[in-house]
């Protein structure tokens, strides 16, 4: 019996001081090996090719991303991101609450063509009630109306080169020193989904600046930093790598993965 | 004095016995690429949490409500220094220098309010994107793995063998819990009760819990699988799930070092690493 005892004490004052020890061990060890311009970093990217090809597997063109009821919207929509742009362009058209606002879509497209608001809440709309999931991780459930692209890309009529539509925004992201231009791009299997719209309505109310008035973006199986806010302009490209950053979004350019459906 | 509590000597007393062949490489292989997916995994799990470092019950986070159990941030003090709060289901505590607020001094404030501390982060700064880039590529790691060893495991017998309790372990576990409980652990040829629950529900259910909430949070899955998420009750519940695993596993692999150190670390890692495992002497043969 003595010599138990003794064993378990023997082992609680060895777990303690290995428990104690452990916080000690940095993690900064990785920090080479995961930082942008690494191979390693670079190969461990390569799954989310993976990611992507494995979800449109499963996912198809058609599958819709789930509507809730008016009586889940609980709460106002969480504005993130850039809440109040300052570029002249942007605080000229907000001083006449964006009358004199056009929405260009151009590149490659048999129709190039520019809309005022309120010629784009004359076309058909689609009223929503889907829940934003944030990249950082909250999700947040809120009503959007809008423009099916779907409708507005008939009207552009694209041509058969056009693989990606790339949304120009007004907002300079601030990160650090300096700002970017956010933009963002989809492909056409998104850009053509039923509940791929340009919302001007949120809440039943007009968009408020602070969630991406005048126009924003609504892909509804995709994270929430591919749905740009204050859209300018619309262009129809083959390849998004002689914009910006070449990595087809503000964010893509800073790390993240151009397929947000994860 | 029964038969277990004969063989159940500790250390060097027990009789040796031969060394037979306890697992197989698929097993072996298999464990040690777990081992690795699940640190990096936990790491840059880590580093994804701290981008919104609170955990919700429902569809949606409450900006507006509140359907928080768990939230870390830091707060200023009334003396103007800063602390680290922790709020789990209502209760406060405050984790100033672990969990809202930790890193030594002389670092700027931004790099020192985190929820988990650099020290268990990959990266060790705030970097959500090359978070979910580690997290990602183990993912597909662990799920891969997970396919094989399954397949591999029910051809060659080991999930039967070592793995499912049966109706004798169920039997043999009151027995097993009182060994257990004393310190001794005999070397037989045949996985105890408890190693074999405590396995079976690592692989068997919280394995296939982590992968399924973590793929309840894609909304690309949300539209192709819209059960999935409704299994769980939405897709913050799914995240805090996703948390809750995390921490058990954490907790399993505590209790599984001890425990290799307790049953004979020598004996145990060449079992894991060459497959050859010491038994006693009376139990051989058998």
């Amino acid at each position: 019996m003595t010599k138990f005892v003794l064993d378990r004490r023997k082992f609680l004052t060895v777990s303690a001081a290995g428990l104690a020890s452990a916080p000690l061990a940095g993690c900064d060890v990785f920090d080479a090996a995961v930082a942008p311009a690494s191979p390693v970093r670079g190969f461990m990217a390569g799954a989310n090719e993976l990611t992507f090809r494995a979800q449109r597997m499963v996912l198809g063109r058609a599958a819709l991303a789930r509507e809730f009821a008016e009586s889940e919207i609980r709460q106002g929509m969480r504005p993130n991101g850039s809440t109040d742009p300052n570029s002249m362009e942007y605080m000229f058209l907000r001083q006449s609450d964006f009358a004199l606002y056009k929405l260009e879509v151009g590149g490659l497209c048999e129709a190039p063509q520019s809309w005022s608001l309120d010629e784009l809440r004359n076309m058909p709309s689609r009223t929503q009630i889907t829940r934003h999931d944030c990249v950082e991780g909250w999700s947040c459930i809120a009503k959007w109306t809008g423009v099916p692209l779907a409708h507005v890309l008939a009207e552009v009529r694209p041509q058969a080169t056009a693989r990606y539509a790339v949304f120009h925004c007004f907002d300079i992201y601030a990160s650090g020193a300096s700002g970017r231009p956010y933009y963002e791009s989809i492909d056409m299997i998104d850009a053509y989904h039923p509940q791929t719209i340009l919302a001007y309505g949120m809440n039943d109310a007009t968009l408020p600046v602070e969630n991406g008035a005048p126009l924003r973006l609504r892909v509804e199986r995709q994270l929430g930093y591919k749905m740009a806010k204050y859209i300018s302009r619309i262009e129809l490209v083959e390849s998004f790598s002689h914009l910006h950053g070449g990595k087809g979004g503000y964010w893509e350019d800073h790390g993240y993965d151009w397929y947000a459906g994860i | 004095m029964t038969a277990a509590d004969e063989s159940g000597t500790p250390g060097a007393l027990h009789p040796r016995g031969e060394l037979v062949r306890r697992q197989s490489a698929w097993t072996r292989v298999t464990h040690w690429i777990w081992a690795a997916c699940l640190f990096f995994l936990l790491l840059s799990g880590l580093q994804i949490f701290n981008a919104h470092p609170s955990l919700y019950i429902g569809q949606e986070s409450g900006f507006e409500y509140n359907n928080s159990v768990l939230s870390i941030r830091a707060e200023r003090r009334p003396d103007g220094g800063i602390a680290g709060i922790t709020t789990i289901w209502g209760r406060t505590f405050d984790t100033t220098g672990v969990l809202g607020f930790s890193g030594s001094e002389d670092e700027p404030l931004g790099r020192r309010v985190r929820a988990f501390p650099a020290s268990v982060t990959i990266p060790s700064y705030q970097d959500l994107a090359t978070g979910r880039v580690v997290h990602f590529f183990f993912g597909w790691v662990l799920v891969g793995t997970m396919l094989v060893w399954f397949i591999a495991s029910l051809i060659n017998g080991h999930l039967r063998r070592d793995i499912v309790p049966l109706g004798a372990d169920i039997r043999g576990l009151p027995g097993d819990v009182a060994s257990h409980a004393r310190f001794r652990f005999p070397r037989k040829r045949a996985y105890s009760p408890l190693q074999k629950l405590a396995y079976a529900v690592v692989l068997l259910v919280l394995f296939p819990l982590i992968v399924l909430t973590g793929l309840a949070m894609s909304p690309g899955i949300n539209a192709a699988w819209p059960w999935l998420i409704d299994i769980f009750g939405g897709r913050q519940t799914a995240r805090t799930i996703h948390f809750a695993v995390m921490v058990l596993l954490v907790g399993f692999f505590v209790l599984h070092v001890v425990m290799v150190l307790l049953a004979g670390p020598i004996n145990t890692m060449r079992s894991m690493i060459t497959g050859k495992y010491r038994i006693d002497a009376r139990e051989g043969g058998k």
